[in-house]
């Protein structure tokens, strides 16, 4: 019976024999999404971007609304003074923050890119003695808990004198097992052995041929990296709070302080929040279709 | 101009006695044959040195000052062998970590990768503004885990929370979310959930999309449901990615931090009774709030050996899992 079915199912359903898609559709409905699916992924939107779309809007009320059962859900016009409040709590150092947590991020992407691009490309495309074991370690890299750095960082950062500074987080962070790998993965299919051999034969230095040929084909990827870096270095936590001062801290280290000082009056430490978030919220919806790609290549990968 | 630049080097290697005199282009094919052997160093280099200083140097330190007793502000520092590691089994409070960071991890990553299996499927249909929902469901990575936790705690409020006040609406009473041991955790855990299924979700329908049609196809020529093509083909295809996902989210769990030390206002005791504090708290407060560093260190080591264990348990059970095919 279900032999028969098979090689008419897509003229029983009618599906419109006008569309492109038929082409590969003979079993078109197996694919088509139905309410049921619609209604799973909607519910989900409706959760991911809730708490975000909430966190705005109480920021831009005011403390009255503190106990509001139901709380509002449309926005109102304190954001300007709750903000001017945040950036003049003392408790936080909010601007300093900020600036703190431009600075950080911006060195360790700098970095990041730098040196997992310039590794990638030596392990995608050079031959050299002990590569493999090489690889194989940076991929073991990616293993180790960044706790387990934790205590003995804080010691060593005491012998060199950086407690507190921001170097103390930037330097840990200037390279990543997981960029190198990914930008050996990308090389290795954005770079053809020619272009390189060619570049050879023109008399190029393997370091020029890195900078002139490789990067501009890795830009795209390199792309992703920089704003996973970014955005990963931006929202870190654990290893600030160990290493730096609540006078000198980074952006998320001010909330937790706004957070510590202004709890019963949350409109405030919404405000701070939604500055901390804003700026990468607006590069992830300038940048989302690349950065999307990059997680789901990566994983393909992977 | 090229011709009168080569010879000099030949001249000043004439002078310095070499016995073998090179050709003019022999320096320069020496030079490049020193690039090609040498520059792959080079590039690696940066990633390696780092590494050492920061990465490899750390680990083992751990390791050796967990074998000592060591405080900063006493100065106190000798070695006492493995007295760290008996002291911690023996040590209630490390327990009650290692159970609530345990529970906290089975109840946030199960519905997690159910969840997000759930959406990848929904995703890789053909649909409209398909582009709109993979936006929207990678919107709570950007977010700061600082800023969830901020939020969800808001949220979780016991007196003027939005989750007991929905709640309430369907007539249950509200729940003291911070101070009942199993409460504490669900919180916390959907804090964890709704930071990465999304991702999740994403790293499947990218399997997904690997998976060739003519398998499902031949399904429903078979008769076989959605349902059951879900179960019997793409939940067995996937197995590499889900065992992926299962390891990096015990990684993630067995390390939770951030999520509880901001549901107790920024401290690492979680909570009155410590019924949230997890095994990172808990090094945390030994060797910064209790100056107890070797202590520690010994903790961390405790974690790294917790990941092991359950990632190779994730690796077993997954290899197990749909076994029948």
């Amino acid at each position: 019976m279900t032999l028969v079915a098979g090689p008419d199912l897509a003229g029983s359903r009618g599906a419109g024999p006008s569309r492109p898609a038929r082409r590969t559709g003979r079993m078109r409905g197996l694919w088509e999404a139905s309410p049921l699916t619609y209604i799973t992924l909607i519910v989900g939107l409706v959760l991911s971007i809730f708490p975000v779309y909430w966190m705005i809007i109480v920021a831009t009320r005011g403390n009255d609304i503190v106990g509001d059962v139901p709380p509002p859900m449309l926005p109102g016009g304190e954001l300007g003074s709750n903000l001017s409040e945040v950036f003049a709590a003392e408790e936080a150092y909010f601007a300093k923050g900020l600036v703190n947590s431009a600075i950080v991020a911006s060195a360790v992407t700098v970095s990041t890119v730098l040196f997992a691009t310039m590794a990638g490309f030596a392990f995608a495309k050079l031959r050299f003695r002990g590569k493999n074991a090489l690889l194989l370690t940076v991929i073991a890299t990616m293993m180790i808990p960044v706790q387990m750095g934790i205590i003995p960082l804080y010691i060593m950062m005491g012998w060199f004198g950086w407690q507190g500074e921001l170097q103390s987080v930037i330097l840990p962070f200037l390279i990543t097992g997981f960029g190198v790998f990914m930008m050996r993965q990308y090389t290795q299919q954005a770079v053809p052995d020619e272009l390189i051999e060619a570049a050879r034969v023109d008399g190029c230095s393997t370091f020029r041929i890195y900078w002139s040929v490789v990067l501009p084909a890795l830009r795209p990827a390199a792309g992703v990296l920089a704003l996973l870096t970014f955005m990963q270095t931006w929202n870190e936590f654990m290893w600030p709070l160990a290493a730096l001062t609540p006078e000198n801290p980074t952006v998320q280290l001010s909330i937790r302080q706004l957070n510590g000082a202004y709890f019963q009056d949350y409109t405030l430490v919404f405000a701070g929040t939604t500055v901390a978030t804003l700026p990468l919220l607006i590069v992830f919806v300038i940048f989302s279709r690349q950065i999307i790609g990059g997680i789901m290549e990566g994983a393909v990968k992977a | 101009m090229g011709l009168d630049v080569r010879p000099a080097p030949t001249r000043r290697r004439a002078k310095a006695g070499a016995s073998a005199p090179p050709p003019d282009r022999g320096a320069r094919a020496r030079l490049s044959r020193l690039d090609i052997k040498i520059s792959p160093y080079l590039l690696i280099s940066p990633f390696y040195l780092v590494f050492a200083v920061f990465g490899a140097f750390p680990l083992l330190f751990t390791l050796w000052m967990s074998l000592r007793d060591r405080e900063l502000a006493s100065g106190k520092d000798e070695f006492i062998g493995l007295r760290n590691y008996t002291e911690l089994l023996g040590d209630s409070a490390f327990l009650n970590a290692v159970v609530n960071t345990l529970g906290m991890f089975v109840i946030a990553t199960v519905p997690q990768l159910l969840l997000a299996l759930l959406l990848a499927n929904a995703l890789n249909r053909r649909l409209r503004g398909s582009t709109l929902f993979r936006v929207g469901m990678m919107m709570p990575l950007i977010t700061s885990t600082v800023a969830v936790a901020v939020v969800f705690t808001q949220l979780f409020d016991t007196d003027f929370g939005l989750v007991n006040w929905l709640l309430g609406l369907v007539g249950v009473d509200p729940i003291a979310w911070q101070s009942d041991r199993w409460w504490s955790w669900v919180a916390i855990s959907v804090m964890v959930d709704w930071r990465w299924t999304g991702y999740n979700a994403l790293i499947y329908l990218a399997a997904m999309q690997a998976i060739p049609k003519d398998l499902y196809e031949a399904a429903a020529i078979d008769g076989a449901s959605r349902r059951r093509q879900f179960w019997q083909i793409t939940v067995p295809m996937l197995r590499p990615t889900i065992l992926f996902t299962a390891i990096v989210s015990t990684i993630g769990g067995l390390q939770l931090f951030t999520e509880p030390v901001l549901f107790d206002n920024g401290d690492t005791d979680g909570g009155s009774t410590g019924q949230f504090q997890t095994v990172a708290m808990y090094m945390f407060d030994s060797a910064f709030s209790n100056d107890d560093y070797g202590y520690g260190a010994a903790v961390a080591w405790m974690i790294f050996l917790l990941i092991i264990v359950f990632s190779l348990v994730n690796f077993m059970f997954i290899r197990r899992m749909g076994g029948v095919r």
